[in-house]
């Protein structure tokens, strides 16, 4: 390390160069929905799972009635809402941490936020075209 | 422009460039149930979103028809079907009772290095009891 030679391109400051890329005023709703979306998951995800356990080895018929009473139908969207919302936050820290290069950081994020929308509109209109 | 190059390069008293000390990272500490709990955090939550493609899929295939229906069924019970749905659940239940960890460091619960750990083995267990329990009730209704 002694040996090494170190080089800085730049004439501005540490602090200069990093103003604008930290806290953008906004981070506490990022963590703040990241929270609620967990909170609301808690009884969603068990709902979820109790259901599918319930629903093992139905028919099609039964679960097409299962899902179409409104109480499943709601819940169901819920879930999905919910699923991917928290997703796509968790998702958007690991891509911000793992990348570095900020053009694929951006090209990344983008991707990912249009196939968590992608799919969650997938599911929710299957929902609902077996509920309405 | 990257921020984290610009906050490894300082200058020392005599205005010479240094290299600012790197803190320690995984190869210096002793492994401990936290770290691992931890980053399995992260991978099972990317598991999960991945994992969303079965529910995406069976929806799908609900709305479909009997037809499209039938072959998701015996997707989900053939033996890849059945050990994705097993790996799912594990995942599904351990970023579960870890999340619950978490709501309740950010209430200010748990923060001490023994409960710490404590609450870290307890998620493991309830992990491993809430997944069997799940396919056990599972497989018993199903006769």
């Amino acid at each position: 390390m002694a040996t090494e030679k170190l080089s800085q391109r730049t004439l501005r400051s540490p602090l200069g160069r990093v103003r604008g890329l930290g806290a953008a005023k906004e981070g506490a709703h990022h963590w703040w929905v990241q929270r609620l979306t967990a909170v609301a998951l808690v009884p969603l995800t068990l709902w979820f799972v109790a259901s599918v356990i319930v629903l093992g080895g139905a028919s099609h018929g039964e679960v097409v009635l299962w899902m179409a009473r409104p109480h499943n139908t709601v819940l169901l969207l819920a879930l999905i809402g919910a699923t991917f919302w928290h997703g796509a936050l968790g998702l958007q820290v690991v891509i911000e941490d793992y990348i570095r290069s900020e053009r694929t950081r951006l090209a990344a994020m983008l991707a990912m936020k249009a196939a968590m929308l992608l799919l969650a509109l997938f599911a929710a209109v299957a929902v609902l075209k077996v509920a309405l | 422009m990257d921020a984290r190059d610009a906050l490894m390069l300082g200058r020392d008293s005599e205005g010479r460039l240094v290299r600012r000390p790197l803190s320690p990272h995984l190869q210096v500490y002793r492994w401990q149930i936290t770290m691992t709990l931890s980053i399995l955090h992260r991978i099972t939550g990317v598991g999960l979103v991945i994992g969303t493609g079965l529910l995406v899929s069976w929806l799908m295939a609900v709305a479909s028809g009997p037809v499209g229906f039938a072959e998701a069924q015996a997707f989900f019970g053939s033996v890849l079907g059945r050990f994705l749905l097993f790996c799912w659940t594990l995942a599904l239940f351990y970023h579960f009772c870890n999340g619950i960890r978490h709501l309740a460091w950010d209430l200010g619960h748990g923060y001490d290095l023994e409960t710490f750990s404590r609450s870290g083995w307890f998620t493991v267990g309830a992990t491993v009891g809430l997944t069997l329990f799940a396919w056990i009730l599972g497989y018993a209704l199903l006769g």
